[in-house]
């Protein structure tokens, strides 16, 4: 099987692993580097539990290969708290129960980190489009936009 | 695992040798959301991939004299931030914005959407109803193709081995003119078109259409150009007569499938009402350039 060497950066740090061309690169980050933080759920882009930035930009990590990451800039879960100071969307999430078996969290605080860093200040209406591709079965999803919508209002120092 | 080999050409020269030395058994990456869901699925038939997104032409987009150039991968996300072409192509930007989550709209773009060959790809019908071409690289040397002419069937298209689309060319748009895409689903978000609509006009100075494409999706095993649909409203002011006319000519151009999403008759009749809603919208944002 043919295996590709790929160097990358994650969550700041330079990052190197082995994969052959059918691992996502969900697979190198969860069998490859041990950073499981990110979920896989549907493995078809479905559900986004497995949310990641490649680069900046907001992707599924089920639909991107492995050896296409060599140069690129990935961020995941594991990047979004300053070491134990968790991040505002952690806390928010953490204070209005937004979660319960807790698979699609990491996705959504991803994509809302995401959504933050592009708008500071959605409404709830953006909110909602914006994490449309982010799955959760136990919520029902209004705690999860409180979460999102009060981070926003702390991290613009309401 | 199977030893699927990976390439990742940094030039349009380099993919295409890489292409055709593979003897139509590679397959071109762009986005992957199409892509890697057939090869988890066991359904990608080919020994390798051909990622095509480290060549600069294919991520840029260009503003040329007469028109923009769209790289075929470019993603969704860029092109919805690109106010130049969302000014000018409304319509060709609101097709590809709607495919899947923000998560897709990260990688999905209007090469790889109109490669797949599905007939109800949302970014097609804009892309036809704008009179777009697509420039296609291969083994005997680049070629330009109109976008209506690329598939042929669900998931048939009419490249030859060794091609790949490498951009789009929209060109610029006379004054007073204005286009739009709608899509019907069952629900508000994140599905597959059961009928796409969309138009594509030129008002005169004194409101008369003086050009005009309409294109739907899903209703037929590909998408398509319905010119009697255009012709019911060129030399009109675009009124609710010819809009009706409209109306019935791309609803007698259906063709479509029955299944759990819509059947024929419903398909049929929505193709119609939707392209009506379309040429509306069209017709505004004729009026306000």
């Amino acid at each position: 099987m043919a295996k590709y060497h790929v160097k990358t950066t994650i969550n700041g740090d330079p990052a190197e692993f082995l994969c052959g061309t059918e691992q996502t690169v969900l697979d190198c980050l969860r069998d490859e580097l041990g950073l499981t933080g990110s979920k896989e759920g549907c493995s078809s882009g479905d559900c986004g539990a497995c949310s990641i930035t490649l680069d900046g930009r907001l992707v599924c990590a089920c639909l991107v290969l492995g050896v296409e990451t060599e140069g690129k800039d990935i961020e995941t879960i594991e990047g979004v708290a300053d070491g134990d100071d968790l991040h505002p969307i952690q806390k928010h999430f953490l204070q209005e129960a937004a979660l319960q078996c807790g698979i699609c969290t990491p996705g959504f605080i991803v994509a809302a980190k995401a959504l933050l860093a592009e708008n500071p200040n959605p409404t709830e209406t953006e909110t909602r489009y914006w994490l449309a591709g982010n799955l959760c079965r136990c919520t029902g999803y209004d705690k999860i936009v409180t979460a999102v919508m009060n981070a926003a209002a702390e991290m613009r120092g309401e | 695992m199977s030893d699927l080999q990976f390439s990742s050409p940094k030039t349009v020269k380099e993919a295409v040798k890489i292409l055709s030395a593979s003897k139509g058994k590679a397959r071109v990456l762009a986005g992957g959301t199409d892509l890697l869901v057939q090869l988890r699925a066991g359904r990608m038939a080919g020994s390798m991939i051909v990622d095509i997104k480290n060549i600069p032409e294919l991520r840029s987009i260009k503003k040329e004299k007469n028109g923009f150039t769209i790289g075929a991968a470019v993603s969704g996300a860029e092109l919805g931030a690109h106010k130049a072409i969302n000014k000018a192509w409304p319509g060709v930007v609101e097709g590809l914005e709607l495919i899947g989550s923000t998560q897709i709209q990260g990688r999905a773009s209007l090469g790889g959407n109109l490669c797949n060959g599905s007939p109800a790809a949302d970014s097609v019908p804009g892309l036809i109803a704008a009179g777009a071409t697509c420039k296609i690289a291969g083994p005997k040397g680049l070629r330009t193709s109109k976008v209506e002419d690329i598939v042929l069937g669900p998931g048939k298209t009419s490249l030859k081995a060794g091609e790949f689309v490498v951009s789009f060319f929209l060109p610029t748009r006379p004054k007073r003119s204005g286009d739009a895409y709608l899509r019907f689903i069952p629900r508000t978000e994140m599905d597959i078109a059961v009928v796409g609509a969309s138009v594509s006009l030129t008002l005169d100075k004194v409101g008369v259409c003086s050009e005009a494409r309409v294109s739907l999706g899903a209703v037929a095993p590909k998408p398509l150009l319905v010119a009697k649909a255009a012709s019911a409203i060129i030399g009109t002011k675009v009124d609710d007569e010819a809009l009706t006319e409209l109306s019935l000519a791309a609803s007698a151009a259906c063709d479509p499938i029955d299944d759990k999403r819509g059947t024929v008759e419903y398909r049929t009749k929505v193709a119609g009402v939707l392209a009506r809603r379309a040429a509306t919208i069209a017709l505004e944002r004729a009026r306000g350039n």
